[in-house]
C-alpha cells in the first residue's frame, strides 16, 4: 500500500471504474462534424476557412485568438458548410465550424503508421513549435495550451515534470486505457517534454487502484532508453489528480496561495497530453482525437465503452452509437461525477478535452434537501486546499468580498469535496464559485488601476 | 437617614454633572460644521438608503448634491419629481424633471409556452444557475426563475408568479431604484418610462437567436421577423440581432405593432380598452391599400 498522497483534506468516493476492462474502440465518422472555436482555456480560436471550402483531415481551420489560445484542425475531410453560433454543452452559443464529412483524407506530411519513433529531436524550439502547430492543449480537464505551459516565464526554472496518471475521478477510465494501450507513446511524449524543460526529473504518478497501468509503465520504461523517468504509485484519494495536490504528493512542496506550480519548480501534464505531444512531435499529427469513456451506474457492463473520438462529433451521435440512453439514467454528465458538468444540451459537439459521457441514476445524482449548517466542520476537514467552505459561503451571503479575498477564496480548486461531505446538503461549491468570480472582478479592477 | 446613602447620591450626582459639563465643552470645541442644507435635504428624501440614485445612501446623496453646481447628476428615483422639487427649492437650483420610470421584465416565457427541457437541482440562485449553464429551458436568454430580483428588491415590489414562473412588478410599489436590474444575470429587467397613466408598450423578450431556434425554445419569443418595424409609422422600433426594441420616446402607443406581432412578444399594459386586433389590422390594411393606390396615381401622372 502506497502512502504517498497530499497532506490535508480529500474524500474517498467509490472509484467505480466499471469500464476498465473495455479496450479502446475507434468511432466511425458521422455525416457532420461541428468543431467548436472554444476548445481550450483562453481566447477562442479564429476561423480561417470560408463556407464552401474543401478541407482535409488535419488541416488548420482556425488560428489562435490570443497568446493563451490554440490552433484548431479539421477532424475529417469534407466541405465547410457553415460557420455560425451553435449551443455548447451548457447551452450557450459558441462559434462552430460545421463540416460535411466526405472522407478521411489526411494532409501531407503526417506519419499515419503505428511504428514507435523513439529518437528525441535535439532542438528544443522544434519540439515546442510542433506542439503549438498541432494545437495540443492539456487534456486533464482545464485544456490549457500546452506550449504555453512548457515554456515557463524567464526567471522560473522547472525542476520536475509530473505526469498525471492519477485519474482520481470515479468512473473515468480513458487515461487508464491509454496507459495500458499506448504506454510507450506516453513515455516518449514524457521524454520530449523532459527535453523541452531541460532534462528534468520526471515522475509518472498513478493511483494504486490501477496496478495494471503501473506494471505496464514500469515494463515499458525498462525497455526504453530514457533516463530520469520513474513511476510513482500513489494512494487512492480524491482529488489526487489536482495539480497542486499531485505536486504535494510527489515533491512535498506546497504552491503558495495565488502562485503557479512553476513557482515551486513543477510542471504537471496529463498522460493524455503526453500522448498528444508524442503524436504532434514524432508523427506531426494534430490533436483531433481523444479517448472518451461511456459509462455509468445504470449502464450494463457489456454497454460500457472507451471510444477514440474525433473532435466535433456530437455527443448525441456517440450516445446513439453506444446504444442510446439507458433506462434509469436521470442525469448525463460530461467529465467525472465530482467535477464534471451536466450535459444540458446532448447535441453539443465533443471538444479536445471531452473525457466521458456518464449516465447517473436518480438516487446517485439527486441532491438532498438543503438544511441548516450544523457547524460540524466536515467541509473544512475535506477541503484539500485548507479552506473553510462554510465560512466562505457565509461571507458570500453577506457580500463581504474583502473578507472572502482575505480567506483565500481564489485558492479553491472547485473539486467539490466540501459539497460531497456536507451532511446538510448545502450547495457550498455553487456559492464559492460565484464568490470566486466576484472576487476575481475586484482583483482585475485593482490590477487595471495599477 | 443613613449617611452612606446620602453620600452615594451626592457623589454620583456630582460626578454626573461634572462629566456632563466636560462632554458639553468638548462637543462645543470640536463641533463639525456641516452645511445645514444637508440635513434639510436628508429629511426631505425618502430615507430608504436604497442606492437607486447611484450614491451610497440618502446622506451621501444630500452631501454630494449640496457640493454640486447643478442637479443634473442627482435624481432620487424613489421620491421622484415631488421630492426633487423640494430639494431644488432648498438648494435654489433649477429643477431637472424626469419622467417617472418603472421596472419592466422583458421575458414572456411562461411555463406554458417555454417547455422545461431539464431539471435544475443546484443552489436556488439565478447567478449560480447562469454561471453553470443556459437554464432549464431551450432559451438561453430567458428568465431563470430563481428570484434573485425578488430578493434584491427592498421595496417588496417584486414577486414570483408560481403560475408563470416569472417575476411580477407591483406597479404601486416599484420605485425604479434599479436594484433588480443589477441583480438579474440575464439583464432582463429594464427601467422604462412609466408612460401616460401607466400605458406603455414594450418587447417582452431578449432572445437574439434566429427565428426558428427562438420559436422552438419559446412560443412567445421575438423571432426577429421585422413585421413590427414595417408596421410602425413612428419609426420607434429597431431590429438588431433578431430582436426588436421599442424606443419609448418615439412610441405613440398606437398598439399597431402589438396587434401585428405573430408571437405576442410585444406587450401593452394599462391600456383602458383591450386590444382590438381585428380593427387595427383592418386599419393597417386600408392604409396600405391607400399607399399602393397613391403610388399608382403618382406613376400614372
Amino acid at each position: 500500500m502506497s502512502k504517498i498522497t497530499f497532506a490535508i483534506g480529500g474524500v474517498h468516493p467509490d472509484d467505480a471504474k466499471l469500464s476498465r476492462g473495455c479496450a479502446i474502440e475507434v468511432l466511425p465518422l458521422p455525416e457532420t462534424l461541428y468543431v467548436s472555436m472554444a476548445q481550450h482555456l483562453g481566447a477562442p480560436a479564429k476561423p480561417i476557412v470560408a463556407v464552401g471550402d474543401k478541407v482535409r483531415t488535419g488541416q488548420v481551420i482556425a488560428e489562435p485568438g490570443g497568446f493563451i489560445s490554440a490552433f484548431v484542425h479539421s477532424p475529417a475531410s469534407g466541405t465547410v458548410k457553415s460557420i455560425s453560433p451553435r449551443k455548447d454543452l451548457a447551452g450557450n452559443n459558441v462559434t462552430h465550424i460545421e463540416i460535411a464529412v466526405e472522407g478521411d483524407e489526411w494532409v501531407d506530411g503526417v506519419d499515419l503508421s503505428n511504428t514507435l519513433v523513439t529518437d528525441i529531436p535535439d532542438d528544443r524550439q522544434f519540439i515546442l513549435d510542433r506542439i503549438k502547430a498541432c494545437g495540443v492543449v492539456g487534456l486533464g480537464g482545464a485544456t490549457f495550451p500546452t506550449h504555453v505551459k512548457l515554456n515557463p516565464a524567464p526567471g522560473s526554472k522547472a525542476e520536475c515534470l509530473i505526469l498525471n496518471g492519477a485519474e482520481c475521478e470515479p468512473y473515468l477510465t480513458s487515461d487508464f486505457r491509454i496507459m495500458l494501450e499506448r504506454t510507450k507513446e506516453i513515455i516518449v511524449g514524457a521524454a520530449l517534454m523532459q527535453k523541452v524543460l531541460g532534462d528534468v526529473r520526471t515522475v509518472i504518478g498513478i493511483e494504486e487502484n490501477k496496478p495494471e497501468a503501473i506494471e505496464a509503465m514500469r515494463k515499458a520504461l525498462a525497455e526504453l532508453p530514457y533516463k530520469g523517468i520513474e513511476v510513482l504509485p500513489l494512494k487512492k484519494k480524491y482529488p489526487q489528480g489536482g495539480e497542486k495536490q499531485l505536486i504535494q504528493a510527489v515533491m512535498h512542496r506546497e504552491v503558495a496561495s495565488g502562485g503557479l506550480p512553476i513557482s515551486v519548480g513543477a510542471v504537471v501534464q496529463n498522460v493524455a497530453t503526453s500522448l498528444a505531444v508524442y503524436e504532434a512531435v514524432q508523427k506531426n499529427k494534430p490533436l483531433i482525437t481523444n479517448v472518451l469513456t461511456v459509462t455509468g451506474n445504470c449502464l450494463p457492463t457489456e454497454r460500457q465503452h472507451n471510444y477514440l473520438f474525433r473532435i466535433g462529433m456530437p455527443l448525441s451521435y456517440i450516445i446513439s452509437v453506444a446504444g442510446g440512453v439507458p433506462e434509469g439514467a436521470a442525469k448525463l454528465v460530461s467529465g467525472g461525477p465530482m467535477m464534471g458538468r451536466a450535459i444540458a444540451n446532448p447535441d453539443a459537439a465533443t471538444v479536445k478535452g471531452s473525457s466521458s459521457i456518464l449516465y447517473l441514476s436518480e438516487s446517485s445524482t439527486r441532491r438532498g434537501t438543503e438544511s441548516m449548517c450544523i457547524r460540524c466542520g466536515r467541509c473544512a476537514q475535506a477541503c484539500p486546499m485548507g479552506l473553510e467552505p462554510f465560512l466562505l459561503r457565509r461571507l458570500y451571503a453577506a457580500g463581504d468580498l474583502a473578507a472572502l479575498e482575505a480567506n483565500a477564496v481564489q485558492d479553491c480548486i472547485e473539486c467539490g469535496c466540501c459539497l460531497y461531505s456536507c451532511p446538510a446538503y448545502i450547495p457550498l461549491l455553487d456559492h464559492i464559485r460565484q464568490a470566486k468570480v466576484q472576487v476575481m472582478g475586484v482583483i482585475r479592477a485593482r490590477n487595471a488601476k495599477k | 437617614m443613613n449617611p452612606i446613602l446620602i453620600w452615594t447620591v451626592v457623589i454620583l450626582a456630582g460626578l454626573g454633572l461634572v462629566l456632563a459639563l466636560v462632554l458639553f465643552f468638548i462637543a462645543e470645541r470640536f463641533k463639525v460644521e456641516e452645511d445645514p442644507r444637508i440635513e434639510q435635504i436628508e429629511k426631505t428624501l425618502p430615507g430608504a438608503n436604497c442606492g437607486g440614485c447611484g450614491y451610497a445612501g440618502c446622506h451621501a446623496f444630500a452631501d454630494s448634491a449640496v457640493k454640486a453646481s447643478d442637479l443634473s447628476a442627482h435624481f432620487c428615483p424613489v421620491g421622484g419629481n415631488d421630492v426633487m422639487k423640494k430639494v431644488s427649492a432648498i438648494l435654489g437650483y433649477a429643477m431637472v424633471e424626469k419622467a417617472p420610470q418603472i421596472a419592466v421584465v422583458r421575458c414572456n416565457g411562461t411555463c406554458a409556452v417555454r417547455p422545461r427541457i431539464n431539471d435544475y437541482d443546484g443552489a436556488e440562485s439565478c447567478r449560480v444557475k447562469a454561471a453553470l449553464y443556459s437554464g432549464d429551458t431551450g432559451c438561453a436568454f430567458g428568465c431563470l426563475g430563481c428570484g434573485d430580483c425578488v430578493r434584491a428588491c427592498e421595496f417588496g415590489a417584486l414577486s414570483m408568479d408560481p403560475a408563470t414562473g416569472l417575476p411580477v412588478v407591483d406597479q404601486e410599489k416599484c420605485v425604479a431604484c434599479g436594484k433588480c436590474v443589477k441583480a438579474c444575470p440575464k439583464t432582463l429587467i429594464e427601467l422604462r418610462a412609466k408612460g401616460p397613466r401607466g400605458m406603455r408598450e414594450f418587447v417582452s423578450c431578449r432572445n437574439t437567436d434566429k427565428g426558428p431556434a427562438a420559436k422552438k425554445a419559446c412560443a412567445n419569443a421575438c423571432i426577429g421577423c421585422g413585421i413590427c418595424v414595417k408596421t410602425c409609422t413612428h419609426d420607434a422600433i429597431t431590429l438588431e440581432n433578431n430582436l426588436a426594441y421599442i424606443d419609448f420616446a418615439k412610441c405613440k402607443l398606437c398598439r399597431e405593432c402589438e396587434a401585428m406581432c405573430p408571437t405576442g412578444a410585444i406587450h401593452g399594459v394599462n391600456f383602458p380598452k383591450p386590444l382590438d386586433k381585428a380593427g387595427i389590422k383592418e386599419r393597417i390594411a386600408k392604409r396600405n391599400a391607400q399607399a399602393v393606390a397613391d403610388k399608382k396615381e403618382v406613376n400614372n401622372e
